[in-house]
């Protein structure tokens, strides 16, 4: 019986990838652990193994496709003894159905439940169940640019190039480091593997290994070694290859960063930036998945980051590197792929501090930031159709928080929703209702509600994974109730 | 005794043993000028007289929170500075009133930190465990313990970075150094070739935990090795091998090859805190080690007695630094406390435009 080898999902957050070379032809007998593939995907190249034995029968995807889906059959693999030619024709068993689970006639490299899930994850794809008529929230181009970016911080006629929120944050920090010589790299991975997320992708190769430094897994001491060198006057970029392991560090961030200037009557700032991924990815379970900008934004002497679009990673981190205070700026695994169109400036740097309104609205105040934009805007499309129009506000900096620019949208709508992927207690909503209630308490028609990750540790089962993130139904249930509909 | 008996286990080490050497002139022990002795005298006796002035205006009700005394170790810091050169930077821990003596910084403004008052080197915000001199290079001063072993790596790395020359001076405790980022800042420095000399300042306890009761490698100087960072202990009680040996570390960082590590056998007379009762000791350690390994008296005495110096000269000295430290207090007891309006203030950098 033919089988059928399956693009493989290749990280917890692939969704596709390209062939980029076939190692095996068309007759080649084939044995298991055989390297059949060479497959790039957004963060790393690698290599498929077959996992059966036979011979090649038909290559479906030629080498050189890119933008492979997870799962789409890529070749098929003849049973020792059938007729190959019989087999190519066949097409395989199971053909292309999205969920890999008729296992019988089909061959996936990585488990296809993982692939499952993924698709299943509301922000992660547009292959959403319960918003199919959306349309992704991310690829935003550049024929939609005039009903995006509602302020204006750039002439209304600047050429727009589409580009990932990766590449954003690359290019981001390759001109600040043309720009100043005391801005430099450090972290796991960022030189010579180009970035775990592939967010340093080719810096090494521009800067050298003196500024974008290569560091052994030890996130308390080379957090140290940043603020030291920041404290001497030079601007790190400390990048944790996710925000959760920089739990080993966070002393350092908090007690020797955030606290020097103050302790020191202002003679000693930090200039540095801690950058990486931050809050859950996919499937990766409870110690991967935490989501920190409510921890970080707690404590006075930091400023905090969560932008959303590439523009405003763009922008921010720019922003966030020049600056002279200790910068967290948490980014989001799922958002890198994601592509926005971006101004195409020669310096184009976003004040820290200043929310953004994504999208108006007169009736309900949707405020979140980071990749609970994905939830707030696809909502308020769905509270489009039913009559209601939400305006959605992009924090963009948790702290300082832009609270003027929420005030004002909802003296307008006199109805809020906060939405995020952190736990409710002590929240960035908890944040944000609490000053609402002491600056808005006389305009509010409703109380403000917050669409929070659950309280619970975050579960690895992808069904148990998709209830504890917070999704599109409940900010539509949610701003409904406010507007008492 | 728990201190005796390390010191017996650790025969080549113990201050005990290496400082009742000095007092005869042994062939190789390294000899200071008369200018030298004066030098070292003057600073030490400064570090001490300031921290006991400290100590008094403590108990007095002016100096508040925690204050930890450097009393008994002063060779230690006053050594390590007549190795280092300008621009060389200093960090240690909470335990840092001698370092800031020693890099210059001012008495009456060190004072007036520990009192919380506006003229204090950190406009009264940081207190006696962390205070800065970004003129002198001292990076502070820091309470979290271990933490600034990081940080003067960091510290090194600028200086490497840079290719200023200069050489990171990162001080850390017994206690300290069983602290993990401090291995994982020895592994980078050794890694990258950081021109960092790490002083681990032995001085038996962690806070009321004896060395022996705390560490599985009771010689500091091998703390490294396993880094390939090579290391020296050291008589901590006797500025003259202090100065040497941290001379060839200093030499050893600043021409390329990486840090060092120099455990400085050392002793603190007082107490980890004002506020400890120092029940792990016997007040006979304590007398002994004052009577006979003394910092001061050693370089008094040779003073008078090598030297050839007149007792009334050392006597105008002592004078001269009561005077000093005495002008401290005063100014640390006279200047306001910050305006209230310093509550607010550096908490974060304007960002220029």
């Amino acid at each position: 019986m033919a089988t059928d080898i399956l693009m493989p999902a290749l990280s917890p957050t692939m969704e596709e990838g390209k062939l980029a070379k076939w190692l095996k032809k068309v007759g080649d007998p084939i044995k298991s652990g055989d390297v059949l593939a060479e497959i790039e995907t957004d963060k790393a190249t690698m290599e498929v193994e077959a996992v059966d034995e036979g011979v090649l029968a038909k290559i479906l995807i030629d080498e050189g496709t890119e933008g492979v889906a997870v799962n789409t059959p890529i070749a098929i693999i003849a049973e020792e003894g059938e007729d190959v030619e019989k087999a190519a024709a066949s097409g395989g068993k199971g053909g292309p159905k999205a969920n890999g689970h008729d296992a019988g006639g089909q061959q996936a490299p990585t488990p296809t439940a993982q692939a499952e899930g993924l698709t299943d994850k509301p922000a992660a794809t547009s292959k959403t169940s319960d918003d199919a008529p959306v349309a992704p929230a991310a690829p935003a181009t550049i024929t939609n640019k005039a009903k995006e970016p509602v302020m204006a911080e750039f002439p209304a006629d600047t050429p727009m190039v589409t580009m990932t929120v990766r590449e954003a944050l690359r290019d981001a920090m390759a001109e600040e480091m043309r720009r100043d010589g005391d801005v430099f790299v450090m972290g796991e991975e960022v030189a010579e593997y180009q970035g775990a997320y592939k967010v340093t992708q080719g810096l090494l190769q521009e800067f050298g290994a003196k500024r974008v430094v290569d560091t052994p897994i030890t996130e308390h001491g080379f957090a140290g070694i940043g603020v030291g060198a920041a404290l001497a006057g030079l601007k790190p970029i400390v990048e944790f290859m996710t925000f959760n392991f920089a739990m080993q560090a966070i002393d350092q961030i908090i007690n020797s960063a955030a606290k020097t200037l103050y302790m020191s009557g202002g003679q000693l700032g930090c200039p540095i930036v801690f950058r990486g991924p931050n809050g859950a990815a996919a499937r990766v379970a409870a110690q991967h998945s935490h989501d920190y900008a409510a921890w970080y934004s707690n404590v006075p002497g930091l400023k905090v980051i969560a932008p959303y679009t590439a523009s405003d990673a763009k922008g921010l981190l720019k922003a966030a590197i020049r600056d002279p205070n200790p910068i967290i700026f948490l980014e989001n695994e799922i958002l890198y792929g994601q592509s926005f169109p971006v101004p195409k400036l020669d310096d184009f740097v976003l004040p820290i501090g200043k929310a953004r309104i994504h999208r108006e609205g007169k009736d309900v105040t949707l405020v979140s930031f980071a990749i609970g934009m994905t939830y707030a805007l696809k909502a308020a499309q769905v509270l489009a159709e039913q009559g209601i129009e939400a305006e959605v506000i992009d924090l963009r900096t948790i702290r300082p928080m832009d609270t003027e620019t929420v005030l004002e949208s909802v003296k307008k709508t006199g109805r809020c929703v906060t939405i995020e992927e952190g736990f409710p207690q002590s929240g960035v909503g908890a944040e944000i209702s609490a000053r609402l209630m002491v600056d808005a308490f006389d305009y509010l028609d409703a109380p403000v509600l917050r669409v929070t990750g659950k309280d619970v540790p975050m579960p690895y089962a992808a069904n148990l994974e998709k209830l504890a993130l917070p999704n599109v139904a409940e900010v539509v249930e949610a701003a409904k109730a406010v507007c008492y509909k | 005794m728990e201190a005796g008996k390390t010191a017996e286990s650790e025969p080549a080490a113990g201050p005990s043993s290496a400082a009742t050497e000095a007092h005869k002139p042994a062939p190789n022990m390294p000899q200071f000028t008369r200018e030298e002795d004066l030098h070292a005298y003057h600073e030490m006796l400064l570090i001490r007289r300031f921290e006991e002035k400290a100590g008094q205006l403590y108990g007095m009700g002016l100096i508040g929170g925690f204050c930890h005394l450097y009393i008994g170790q002063e060779a230690v810091v006053v050594g390590m500075q007549m190795a280092a050169v300008d621009g060389d930077q200093v960090i240690t821990g909470y335990r840092d009133h001698g370092h800031m003596l020693a890099t210059g910084m001012d008495p009456k403004g060190v004072m007036a930190e520990l009192t919380g008052r506006r003229g204090g080197y950190s406009r009264g915000k940081g207190g006696s465990m962390h205070m800065f001199s970004r003129e002198k290079q001292f990076f502070g001063g820091h309470g979290i313990v271990g933490a600034q072993v990081s940080l003067g790596t960091g510290l090194g790395f600028a200086d490497h970075y840079r290719g200023n020359g200069k050489v990171s001076l990162t001080y850390m405790g017994d206690g300290a150094a069983n602290q993990g980022q401090v291995y994982e800042s020895f592994n980078m420095a050794a890694l990258w070739k950081l021109p960092v000399v790490y002083v681990i300042e032995n001085n038996r306890y962690a806070m009321g935990t004896s060395v022996a009761r705390a560490s599985a490698q009771t010689d500091f100087s091998k703390r490294g090795l396993s880094f390939g960072i090579p290391g020296e202990s050291v008589d901590g009680m006797d500025v003259r091998t202090v100065r040497e040996a941290a001379g060839r570390a200093i030499e050893h960082a600043r021409s390329g090859k990486g840090p060092f590590i120099l455990e400085m056998q050392t002793y603190r007379y007082r107490g980890h805190s004002m506020s400890d009762p120092a029940k792990y000791r016997t007040k006979d350690e304590v007398s002994k080690m004052r009577d006979e390994h003394d910092p001061i008296e050693m370089v008094r005495k040779r003073l008078l007695e090598l030297h050839g110096v007149p007792e009334s000269d050392i006597k105008s000295t002592d004078a001269k630094v009561r005077e000093t430290v005495n002008a401290a207090a005063e100014f640390a007891t006279d200047d306001p406390e910050p305006d209230p309006s310093e509550l607010w203030t550096d908490i974060l950098l304007e960002a220029k435009a």
